[in-house]
């Protein structure tokens, strides 16, 4: 809402009477630091002094040196007010003289110690006040004062540090100073400095350092100091309605002596920002010829990484462009670039500055890398060489012509070959070339020939102007085979992945992939490359190509990130090991055993993980390709084996129902006669044992198929029991059933049809091996976590030692005897309990008995409208 | 027409592929005086229950060119008439799903002629009395009377409490007397489309309703629990 920010002309107003006041006001800078000792006082001095050589009347109205010769050093030149002498408790102290200053009036005033409190008897009881009155006067003033002085930070600082301090200053004259100079100094180099004695400390040092110069401490007081500015320089900024790049912090790795400093600097810095951070290289023609200075960038980029940094090799001729380019993609506020001191052209920090204004660009003192300047003569040689031999060609060619041709023309064709030369052999062959050709031309063809003298001075200009022509063209030509050669690795990179992808598309097995990735990989790396990949248990096993440490490529498999040479985790693997991360999951590993000195920079390693994530998108797909097929095949299967089922169901049962229908009927036909009666009635006995058979038989079947889908209910056992007792019909009419339910049985999750089949076959097999007039009994209870069903009659019992075996398919409790049944009831009995995870044993107990322990978990409960079902209207 | 009916015999037709099964019940019929008309196809069993506007249905759930389901609900979609599904044991799937698409009891093969003219006496019956029965608006259930005017209940003339629910869950049970109720229509009924898939809470309040109506809970004779598939009351 663009209205809601449009200045309201009152507040401006006032804006404009607070500015005129503060303009007649003086000025008040803040040296502010973390602790004693990071060198406020020092800071203060440095500038005010830098103040005085412009001109301005600086005094020194107060300032503690500690007597450190440093310190005292810096205030001379600078006058110095004559401290006020004031007697304090028998003793006299010597203070700042407001008075004195203010009749001296200077142009800026230096006071130390922001939060100093006067002796009593002193116009103001803090210094702040005496200060505000200074500035009420028109005079500027610097002033010093540390984080734990400030109120509001008080009670922090004594928490943190266990030590409280007196003495504050109010926040409003904090915020209300015109500016804050952070003195900022990390806490070993503060250690250092106390050891060193170069830190004053007011109080028994000792005791002072071991509670309040602890290094956590340090820390702490630091980030207080940090946030403390920068909640400031917000609110500045705020007010002061400047937009920055409220953004991340990159850091810029070029050659230097220790990019790894730098990079730490940043990630601190980004820590303390709380944002995300970069760490860039740009990869240029003077750090390619460098490849010792390449692979110590090429780790402090990893480092970076391994700090959270998110990492990029930039290409690009110009650095500084580059870099404003890759920084306003990404958002960043802060650039870090080293700065080491030199020399004739601008630094990086300045092109950056002058590019893009809205960035904050801190340079951070590094020291220079080691100067390269001289090639090692080995490995150009052979450019060198080339160079003479070219120049040699060329003299060889055109001195027989010398006549023909004006001195012009040889001058053209000089440069054709110090131009060939630069194109295939580079800068230095180039430049040497040109030398050369400049020598050779005077040699042979500048009178007086074959002699380096001139006759003539204007052959010199011809000379300079040929040099020049010559090495400009070696430069250039030079610089464009870099590129050109850059161009084609990058080139090279793409079309390999595009390779790799297009090949991989095609796939369709596991086999197929491992196969397309060694190949396409192998000959694109200078390493032997090794796949393993994860069985159906999640055990890696080595699939192809080259060596795998399996343990190490475990951990690669478990943990996602890549291991082994090069890395930070298991460094001493041959190896350098890569995980294949799909979307979904971790597909394999990828193991790269080097030939030779081969190292993965970070461009290669961009290369090879993308390679990797390829691979293992391919991989993914087949999975969930076989995934498909195998549910759509077991689903067939299932289907399959439903269809039999049920038509052999079907089959068995239409001659089993006719059979029975007409049977019953014969049964109902009193005109028949008593015995062919009851003939039809054992018949319809018959039939209903043949049917409870084949029924068991059936279920049997089903269960055996594998992948018996439970239908898992909340049952009442109560309903089930009363279910079974039904289903049995008359089958027990010569038996007693007690059936022994306990009150308030909870709700059990079962399949009710499958534990009632149970229930009817133990019930069966009792009444069918007990004598006519047992009692068979039915119970139940429910212990905490299982359901326990039992079947118990008081008949002869189990005979002993078989109480297991019983269980077994097609056995029976009397091997020899006429009582009917196949022996299937109690194996389907333990197939159904055991698809329950429950599990059922026989014992004898005054007879057999069979007792069925199914797990159990607490009910669900009824939501409380149920629960408080309230009572019908009264009736 | 509607007259005559209760004098005519009544007209059954059977829809059953398996010519042996589908005699037997049609002997079984006849001896009770009753008319049976066979089908062999959910086609021809269209046709039948179309034509020959029967009293009850009988159906066997597979048959050779398709899903007696299906026959069900377009049945459904013209007629009220009573029917009765054959089926096998194992299959309490396709039973739910033949009450659910509004069959309205089911036996299981194999099955004596005794049990299946119990079935069709009460279908028919309960058919028949469906106007004349729910107007008087008093049930009795073993010892308990059901006032369902009054929305009363007594058991041994004393008054038995019951919960709205329970009450609401009784009520929906006599509504079908006699007819299996699956697990999902009573939800329904009583609880609405939102907890058809809490069969819990039926299996609670069932188990209440036991206790205050039944003699022996354990070993109802009227609460019935058809197993796998749901409840019915017989009176």
């Amino acid at each position: 809402m663009p209205s809601d920010q449009r200045p309201d002309p009152d507040l401006l107003l006032a804006e404009l009477q607070a500015d005129e006041a503060r303009a007649q006001r003086g000025h008040l800078k803040i040296f502010f630091g973390a602790n004693a000792g990071v060198g406020k006082t020092y800071a203060m001095l440095t500038q005010a002094r830098a103040q005085a050589a412009q001109g301005v009347d600086v005094v020194a109205g107060l300032v503690e040196t500690h007597g450190r010769a440093e310190t005292q050093a810096m205030l001379d030149g600078l006058s110095v007010l004559p401290r006020r002498a004031m007697p304090h408790q028998g003793r006299t102290l010597f203070e700042f003289d407001l008075d004195a200053a203010l009749a001296r009036a200077p142009g800026l005033l230096l006071v130390d110690e922001l939060a100093h409190s006067n002796v009593a008897g002193s116009r103001h009881p803090k210094r702040w006040q005496d200060i505000d009155e200074l500035l009420a006067a028109g005079i500027d003033v610097y002033t010093t004062v540390n984080v734990q002085h400030l109120e509001s930070l008080n009670d922090v600082v004594g928490q943190l540090t266990g030590v409280r301090v007196r003495e504050t200053v109010p926040d409003h004259v904090f915020d209300a100073a015109d500016d804050v100079v952070l003195v900022d100094l990390p806490p070993d180099e503060l250690l250092g400095r106390l050891a060193e004695g170069k830190v004053y400390l007011a109080e028994a040092a000792s005791r002072a350092r071991e509670y309040f110069f602890r290094k956590s401490n340090l820390i702490a007081l630091r980030e207080l100091a940090l946030r403390r500015t920068a909640e400031r320089v917000d609110a500045e900024r705020r007010a002061s309605g400047v937009v920055t790049t409220e953004g991340r912090v990159m850091v810029v790795l070029a050659p230097m002596a220790q990019p790894d400093r730098l990079v730490r600097h940043a990630a601190r810095l980004a820590g303390r920002f709380k944002t995300g951070w970069f760490a860039v290289l740009v990869e240029s023609p003077l750090l390619a010829r460098d490849a010792a200075m390449q692979a110590r960038l090429f780790a402090a980029l990893k480092f970076a990484g391994s700090l959270g940094a998110e990492t990029a090799t930039l290409p690009g001729r110009d650095v500084a462009a580059t870099l404003v380019a890759y920084a306003s993609e990404h958002d960043v506020g802060t650039v870090i670039v080293g700065a080491s001191p030199r020399r004739w052209r601008p630094g990086l920090a300045e092109r950056l500055l002058a590019l893009a204004p809205g960035i904050a660009v801190q340079t951070v003192r590094v020291a220079a890398a080691p100067a390269r300047w001289l090639p090692r003569f080995g490995r150009r040689s052979g450019g060198v060489l080339a160079a003479i031999a070219g120049c040699a060609v060329s003299s060889a060619l055109l001195v027989p012509l010398a006549t023909l041709l004006a001195l012009p023309n040889v001058v053209m064709l000089y440069l054709v070959s110090v131009l060939l030369v630069s194109i295939r052999f580079g800068r230095i062959a180039g430049a040497t070339s040109a030398l050369l050709s400049v020598a050779a031309f005077d040699f042979f063809f500048v009178p007086p020939r074959l002699s380096f003298n001139v006759s003539d001075t204007q052959y010199l200009l011809t000379f300079v102007v040929m040099l020049g022509v010559a090495l400009t063209i070696s430069q250039l030509s030079a610089r464009l085979r870099f590129q050109a050669d850059a161009a084609t690795r990058r080139e090279r990179r793409t079309a390999a992945l595009y390779e790799l992808s297009q090949a991989l598309s095609a796939a369709l097995t596991h086999e197929q992939v491992v196969d397309i990735a060694l190949a396409q990989l192998a000959p694109r790396i200078d390493a032997d490359v090794g796949l393993a990949l994860p069985s159906r248990d999640e055990v890696l096993s080595h699939v192809g190509g080259g060596p795998v440490d399996l343990a190490v490529a475990d951990w690669v498999f478990r943990h996602g990130q890549p291991a082994g040479r090069g890395t930070g985790t298991l460094p001493a693997a041959p190896a350098y090991y890569l995980p294949l991360a799909a979307p979904v999951r971790v597909r394999g590993v990828l193991a790269l055993t080097p030939r030779g000195d081969w190292q993965p920079g970070p461009e290669h390693e961009r290369f090879l993980s993308t390679c990797a994530a390829q691979i293992a998108l391919a991989l993914e797909r087949v999975h969930f390709v076989e995934v498909a097929q195998e549910a759509l095949v077991s689903m067939q299967g299932e289907q399959l084996r439903n269809n039999l089922l049920s038509t052999i169901s079907h089959d068995l049962r239409t001659p089993l129902t006719v059979l029975h229908g007409l049977a019953s009927t014969l049964v109902a036909q009193p005109a028949l006669g008593e015995i062919p009666q009851s003939l039809a009635a054992q018949l319809v006995d018959e039939t209903a044992r043949m049917n409870e058979l084949v029924a068991n038989l059936l279920d049997m079947a089903r269960l055996q198929s594998g992948e018996v889908r439970l239908r898992r209910d909340w049952q009442s056992v109560e309903e089930v029991v009363g279910g079974t007792v039904r289903a049995m019909g008359g089958r027990l009419s010569a038996h007693a059933l007690k059936v022994d339910l306990p009150a308030g049985l909870p709700l059990v999750e079962f399949d009710a049809v499958l534990i009632e089949r149970v229930l009817v076959n133990l019930l069966d097999n009792a009444a069918k091996y007990t004598p006519p007039g047992s009692t068979i009994t039915l119970g139940a209870s429910a212990p905490p976590g299982s359901l326990l069903l039992t079947v118990a009659d008081d008949g002869p019992g189990l005979p002993s030692g078989q109480e297991e075996s019983l269980f077994a398919k097609f056995s029976r409790g009397a091997a020899e005897g006429n009582t009917g049944g196949v022996g299937l009831g109690l194996a389907l009995c333990r197939a159904i309990v055991h698809a329950h995870g429950g599990t059922i044993a026989a014992a004898n107990a005054g007879g057999a008995v069979f007792t069925v322990r199914l797990p159990r978990r607490p009910p669900p409960t009824l939501p409380d409208p149920f629960q408080n079902d309230p009572p019908p209207e009264p009736v | 027409m509607s007259v005559p009916r209760s004098i005519q015999p009544p007209t059954v037709v059977i829809v059953e592929d398996e010519t042996q099964i589908a005699r037997f019940v049609a002997l079984a019929l006849e001896g009770e005086g009753m008319v049976s008309h066979a089908a062999g196809s959910v086609r021809d069993g269209l046709i039948a229950v179309g034509t020959r506007q029967p009293d009850l249905v009988i159906l066997d759930l597979g048959l050779p060119d398709g899903d007696g389901v299906t026959l069900i609900s377009e049945l459904r979609a013209f007629s009220d008439v009573p029917v009765l599904v054959l089926s096998a044991r194992s299959q309490e799937g396709d039973k739910v799903a033949a009450l659910d698409a509004g069959a309205d009891d089911y036996l299981t093969k194999p099955f004596g002629v005794a049990e299946l003219m119990a079935r069709v006496r009460v279908l028919l019956r309960r058919h028949a009395r469906q106007d004349a029965d729910s107007r008087d608006g008093r049930i009795t259930i073993g010892n308990v009377e059901v006032d369902l005017v009054a929305r009363e209940v007594q058991r041994g003339g004393e008054a038995l409490h019951l919960t709205p629910i329970e009450y609401r869950l009784l009520s929906v049970l006599i509504r079908h007397a006699g007819k299996v109720l699956t697990h999902r229509q009573l939800l329904l009924e009583v609880w609405g489309p939102a907890y058809v898939e809490h069969s819990h809470y039926l299996r609670i309040y069932m188990g209440h309703l036991r206790q205050k109506l039944e003699t022996d809970p354990a070993q109802p004779r009227h609460l019935l629990t058809e197993t796998g598939v749901g409840y019915r009351l017989v009176l």
